[in-house]
């Protein structure tokens, strides 16, 4: 690794700095990890790829590669509705994918459980079909918060143009958490929804999901929560945290791209008009009046992705396999080393709460944040650059991005003592 | 003797040819950025920033007796050196022959296989605005 740290002790390592950080000490073996996914073998200019970019899109394993490959090869048919063999078949996996997320996510019932195409999807799905029911007037209010990505934004915000209701923004501390003071005032009997993500995509945030939706119930406001970046890294638990809508990405979890999830109660989902029209989502279709299906399927128009729920559940069944509390204390044992290693370096702001979860942001002054992602990426680091599609939280703490390493299972603390030197070489060039 | 655009571009090429690394070839090009003459951040306007481009670059175009004249600036020291690279180049001469000039040395510098294709895209764009400013002075 570019005469980089030799180490002959990395568990040694691993173990002393869980006693320094105090933390739980996680059994898993990121090495042996590595070896399921093909992908992080490679050099890149010369280098071995350091994937830290996570928090964009995680790689994926072997047993999620192989999942869509033996639904292609085995039991590809269009689901529900067929006579044949597969089609029962392909019908018989889609839907047990489907309990499969209910059970991880400790929903009540698979029927919660929505396929979309990702978090954005399931936002839009949800807006949409707010939009449609009778639960909005003008005047009403919206309140998200300045740790939002645009996905979590930019639907509400046209949902609050078409009905003249207020777009209201919990604001962010200078630590990067959520003012909770500002929150409860900004709580009146004119809010309808409150949506938030569980942890911050930027800066790893974690928000505290389980009181914003206590005080959001106790006026009777609708809750969503974007689990796009808590689902890899944390356990989350539906029943405990008590929210209407609860929305994830596969692509985050080690599942594939164009399949996503958005929980929402029972009860909301057969209140709740459908988005979009087509087939899968109807009862009975007459030209004078079309009657709709129940949810899940009311909300699930056309041929679903079905090898990208297949393959989703294959995701977490591998996360389960690998227990997330493991994963959730090895990731945090890389993160506190990546903040300690980063923090000793001249210039460097890191930004967010010392607590956080996937991400680590940052910026060394009077340097380019793409200036070193170029630098790093000649050196193997995959690190991402830019404003994370968080354009008003930048803008909160006056810059125009920030360089972001966000964490895997798959990640070692060898990469993370390689970030430190790689970083160091690249801030001398450009010094 | 003058030198000739062609010379010019032949120059840079054959002085990052001497680079063994990817490490001496983006220093030169970030030392090139540094060697730019100052632009005063008064001249930091919207109407001079070249958009499209990821970090923030400021290019200023006149004439003078028949000659093109550039400044140019950036947050990024990248993306000020790859500037400087065309100011290089383009600086001092005539309208016509920046409008005319072949500037694809930039493909042989072997930096643009290295570039994000953002950042690729945005050496195209200064080029353009570089020529563009030409036009305006060829027109004058």
């Amino acid at each position: 690794m570019e005469g980089f740290f030799i180490f002959t002790d990395l568990p040694g390592l691993a173990r002393s700095l869980e006693r320094h950080y105090r933390l739980r000490v996680s059994t898993l073996d990121p090495y042996k990890l590595r070896s399921e996914f093909p992908i992080l073998h490679q050099e890149i200019n010369g280098n071995p790829l350091v994937y830290l970019d996570n928090a964009a899109t995680s790689q994926k394993p072997l047993a999620v590669l192989n999942s869509s490959r033996d639904y292609y090869e085995k039991i590809n048919s269009n689901i529900h509705r067929g006579v044949h063999r597969l089609s029962q078949a392909a019908t018989a996996a889609h839907e047990s994918a489907r309990q499969t997320i209910a059970s991880h996510l400790n929903a009540n019932r698979p029927e919660e459980i929505i396929f979309t195409s990702g978090t954005t999807d399931s936002v839009n799905l949800v807006a949409s079909s707010l939009g449609r029911s009778n639960r909005f007037k003008a005047g009403d209010e919206i309140i998200i918060s300045g740790l939002e990505h645009h996905s979590n934004t930019v639907p509400w915000q046209m949902l609050c143009e078409r009905l003249g209701i207020t777009l209201k923004v919990i604001p962010v501390l200078d630590n990067g958490t959520l003012d909770l003071e500002a929150y409860d005032s900004l709580i009146t009997e004119r809010t309808k929804l409150v949506s938030v993500n569980h942890v911050s995509n930027a800066f790893g945030t974690v928000n505290n999901v389980t009181h914003i939706c206590s005080q959001a119930r106790k006026i009777g406001a609708l809750t969503f929560i974007d689990g796009a970046q808590s689902i890899p890294h944390l356990n989350v638990d539906l029943e405990s945290i008590d929210c209407d809508f609860y929305a994830f990405s596969g692509h985050k979890v080690y599942g594939p791209t164009g399949i996503g999830i958005l929980f929402g109660k029972h009860e909301l989902l057969c209140e709740l008009p459908p988005w979009r029209g087509g087939g899968e989502m109807i009862k009975e279709v007459t030209f004078e009046k079309t009657t709709y299906n129940d949810p899940p399927f009311k909300f699930e128009a056309g041929t679903p992705n079905i090898e990208g729920g297949i393959a989703l559940a294959t995701a977490l069944d591998f996360v389960n396999n690998l227990v997330i509390s493991e994963i959730t204390d090895h990731e945090s044992l890389l993160i506190k080393r990546a903040a300690e290693i980063l923090g000793e370096l001249e210039g460097i702001t890191i930004y967010g709460p010392d607590d956080r979860a996937g991400a680590l942001s940052f910026n060394f002054e009077g340097i380019h944040h793409y200036d070193l992602g170029t630098l790093l990426d000649q050196m193997g680091f995959a690190l991402r650059t830019g404003h994370h599609c968080c354009q008003p939280l930048m803008s909160r703490f006056g810059i125009t991005g920030t360089l972001r390493a966000s964490f895997a299972a798959y990640n070692t603390l060898e990469e993370v003592e390689s970030l430190g030197e790689a970083l160091k070489k690249a801030l001398m060039m450009l010094r | 003797m003058r030198v000739t655009i062609t010379e010019k571009q032949q120059e840079l090429l054959d002085d990052l040819d001497l680079f063994q690394d990817w490490t001496e070839r983006y220093e030169y090009v970030i030392g090139l950025g540094k060697k730019l003459q100052p632009m005063d951040p008064n001249l930091h306007t919207s109407d001079r920033l070249i958009k499209g481009c990821q970090s923030q670059v400021w290019l200023d175009s006149s004439s003078k007796d028949g000659k093109m004249s550039y400044l140019a600036d950036s947050d990024s020291v990248i993306t000020k050196g790859m500037i400087a690279l065309f100011v290089r180049v383009l600086d001092g001469e005539s309208p016509e022959t920046v409008l005319t000039a072949d500037l694809s040395f930039i493909d042989k510098t072997g930096l643009k296989e290295h570039l994000a294709p953002t950042r690729a895209n945005a050496l195209t764009l200064m080029a353009a605005e570089m020529k563009k400013g030409a036009l305006e002075a060829s027109q004058q």
